[in-house]
């Protein structure tokens, strides 16, 4: 910035800030507390699993007469926790850390932009993602508290449940917003504001990723803000969309108009949660190219087959929703349909997959704490990846329906999978962020910790599921099948426990390293993408001059070259 | 402020050499990609309702016998007038009649208020008769897809409304963000005409 500009107030460089680097901010900070958040919810969760209709000791009390007399946990509440840790890890926590935050944060950099094309713009997703947050946060405090009908939302049941209901819809609505005007802003950078020499092929993987990403939010999310408003007015106008004639509740004919279909909304919901998926792994998979590039010192392999199998992974993504739907009677004609969409599309994961573990093939690794993320990321999603082929696949799919294997395949994606990856990218970008490293040793304790802990918790619930149990049963015990394999439930509890605790010594790294952490230089990794070459950490405007590119993303251990890595903004090898 | 973080961003108002558009314009064809897939799961689910249906309109006959089609066709007129009006205020500004674009801008406004006039009296009248969302989902998907449609269109009012009046100050600062501005905003309400047009034709008439 020009020196006759006046100094910007406090307000305008922290809390209202247009720069994408202080919002990139906001988002990760307000989205991991979210993450923390929702994992309590699942915390406490586990101890009526582990230990059914027991009181919890001391912290039972917190929780009121109503949700938890005696220090017991009543079903709705129960029911309450499910619906809410799934909608804040995915809506609240995930997504706008994978996205908002590295994506807000990386993008121009990576591009060589000074900021977003709608710093405005930029500013206002996050107050309105902030907004949708707080308001679903709100639903606990409704009569009959917060939403309960599962993340998914299926009606009749959410159509008629209590009003903690109607708050989760709107929250939506905010939330979807929020989406859409930063996933217009990404693609108009990404498109438009590209530094001179920045060509297709020279934006690193990541770039590729978010771009996928943003045509995924932009498109997929708009169906389900439709169906938010179709449902609330079922809730407050008394319209039939989503409910049938002739509907029978607790022995009385409810009294709607009817005509409408419950599987309309199972379409709606999931033509948005299945590119959700992809929404929630794309940015993953990018951070983790970056990583691996940057500690392997070799080109990731096949850049180009890379960037068409998340070309081809995007434009997928919406062919293949009702694969979720399975059960719901849709006819064999629909089910044959997208069980071979489903198993097309595992092909480009796989590809992708397969090009990022060629990449270690020969290089000399660098086990620093990022890295360490980025290779126990491969198996995780290797092994989410893999068990959901049984679910695509109908025949099998209707045995493992709505059982703990689902709970423990969309795990090891999201968890050990985007989670690992999203840590990966914060102990990698936060020298940029903050011009200091985080400690190595907490890290270490950190990831260790946790990859066993994590491992404890979502294994057992593959045995869980074929063995028959269901994944929304208050009391897992109330079945005979059930009581034969409650150790293992006790076992899962314990390890999400230690998994919780294992996060403390990263909450602390965190903060600590802002000040303690070691003093890092513009470019501590020796890392060839363009963020690396602006100061650590870059100021508003980002460059010092408008950066020029000279070669592709991944130029490391050029044979002749003077260092082991030459940045995109060299000119000479 | 917004003058530092602006010259910090290419392509506000020179198109970029390679997609030919401008930063806004690019935006406006995502943002309208985007609605497109929003009024596409609205009618989706429409059709799909309706195919579910033993009859439609449930009570028998066509839909002209329970909704209104003169004040539809009036409505569908008026759109269509605004949209010229806003095509033929964004030529005035091009050709560096401030005036004129304000005028017809202004009668774009109009229009529009003159259309939801009318929408207002359709549903009025459908509530003084009793006939409610609740009522069966032939008014359910009524209400729905023209209230949809209408809060389009109090949006694009109150933005064009902007533009015709305060925000017509760009001119002297900055004549050709005022341009881009207008040319975006009048893209967005062909949109809109267009959605009305659907609208008219699969709730009204088919």
């Amino acid at each position: 910035m020009s020196a006759a500009n006046p100094p910007d107030s406090f307000l305008r460089r922290y809390v209202f800030s247009l720069d994408h680097k202080t919002i990139g901010l906001q988002y990760t900070i307000t989205s991991l507390f979210f993450l923390l958040g929702g994992f309590c919810l699942m915390a406490l969760m586990r101890w009526q699993l582990a230990y059914p209709g027991q009181p919890l000791p001391y912290l039972g009390k917190l929780f009121g007469e109503n949700a938890m007399p005696g220090g017991v946990m009543q079903p709705e509440f129960y029911n309450q926790l499910g619906a809410m840790h799934g909608t804040i890890m995915v809506f609240l926590g995930v997504v706008p850390l994978a996205v908002g935050g590295f994506g807000n944060y990386l993008i121009p950099l990576q591009v060589g932009a000074r900021d977003m094309a709608f710093p405005k713009l930029n500013m206002l997703s996050y107050w309105i993602y902030l907004c949708g947050g707080i308001l679903m946060l709100a639903g606990f405090a409704m009569p009959g508290g917060a939403a309960q009908s599962g993340w998914t939302s299926y009606p009749p049941l959410a159509d008629l449940a209590t009003s903690g209901q109607t708050i989760w819809l709107l929250a939506m609505v905010f939330v979807i917003t929020s989406s859409l005007f930063g996933s217009i802003n990404f693609i108009v950078t990404i498109v438009q504001l590209r530094a001179k020499g920045m060509e297709f092929f020279r934006l690193p993987f990541f770039i590729h990723a978010q771009l996928v990403t943003a045509f995924l939010l932009l498109l997929a999310f708009p169906p389900l803000e439709a169906a938010s408003v179709l449902q609330l007015m079922d809730r407050l106008a008394g319209t039939s969309f989503f409910l049938p004639t002739g509907l029978v509740v607790s022995g009385e004919k409810l009294a709607v108009a009817g005509g409408g279909s419950p599987l309309l909304w199972q379409h709606l919901f999931w033509f948005l949660a299945h590119p959700e998926v992809y929404v929630l792994i794309l940015p993953a998979m990018g951070i983790i190219t970056e990583v691996i590039a940057t500690n392997t010192r070799k080109p990731v392999w096949n850049y180009r087959l890379l960037v068409y199998s998340v070309l081809f992974l995007g434009f997928m993504s919406f062919t293949v929703w009702a694969h979720h739907m399975f059960m719901t009677g849709m006819g064999t004609g629909m089910s044959t349909f997208f069980q071979i969409t489903t198993m097309i599309i595992s092909i480009p994961s796989i590809v992708v997959l397969t090009c990022i573990v060629m990449s270690l093939w020969g290089a000399s690794i660098r086990f620093t704490v990022p890295m360490l993320f980025a290779l126990a990321f491969l198996p995780m999603f290797g092994i989410g990846g893999l068990t959901g082929l049984p679910l695509g696949l109908s025949a099998s799919d209707i045995y493992l329906h709505d059982s703990y294997y689902v709970v423990g395949h969309f795990h090891y994606v999201v968890a050990p999978g985007t989670l690992f990856a999203l840590f990966a990218g914060i102990y990698h970008w936060y020298p940029k962020a903050t011009g200091r490293q985080m400690n190595a040793t907490l890290g270490k304790i950190h990831f260790w910790g946790s990859i066993i802990a994590i491992n404890g918790v979502f294994m057992p619930m593959f045995i869980q599921g074929i063995a028959g149990l269901s994944r929304r049963l208050y009391d897992p015990t109330i079945y005979a099948h059930g009581r034969v394999i409650q150790p293992l439930n006790v076992f899962i509890s314990i390890s999400a426990w230690t998994l919780g605790l294992f996060q403390l010594p990263f909450i602390y790294n965190f903060f600590a390293s802002l000040k303690r952490g070691e003093k890092a230089l513009e470019n501590p990794w020796a890392s060839t993408t363009l963020e690396w070459a602006a100061p650590s950490p870059p100021p508003h405007g980002n460059f010092e001059s408008a950066p020029v590119v000279y070669r592709s993303p991944y130029e490391y251990s050029v044979p002749g070259a003077a260092t082991d890595f030459s940045p995109q903004w060299r000119a000479e090898a | 402020m917004s003058d530092s973080s602006s010259s910090l961003i290419p392509h506000i108002t020179e198109p970029h050499p390679v997609t030919q558009m401008t930063n806004g314009r690019l935006a406006m064809w995502l943002f309208l990609a985007s609605e497109t897939m929003l009024f596409g799961a609205l009618f989706s689910s429409y059709f799909l309702i309706r195919a579910g249906a033993a009859q439609w309109p449930p009570e028998g006959g066509r839909a002209g016998d329970y909704l209104s089609i003169p004040s539809a066709s009036l409505n569908t007129l008026l759109l269509l007038a605004s949209s010229a009006a806003i095509a033929l205020a964004v030529r005035a500004a091009r050709s560096g009649s401030l005036s004129r674009y304000r005028m017809l801008m202004g009668l774009n406004v109009l229009l529009a208020l003159a259309f939801l006039g009318i929408k207002g009296s359709e549903y009025a009248q459908k509530l003084h008769h009793g006939h409610l969302p609740s009522t069966n989902n032939f008014y359910g998907i009524y209400f729905a897809l023209t209230g949809f449609h209408a809060l389009h269109v109090i949006g694009g009012a109150a933005v064009n409304g902007y533009l015709a009046t305060l925000g017509g100050a760009l001119w002297n600062r900055d004549r050709e963000q005022l341009i881009c501005r207008a040319g975006n905003a009048s893209l967005y309400w062909q949109f809109v005409d267009l959605i009305w047009l659907l609208l008219f034709a699969s709730l009204y008439l088919f």
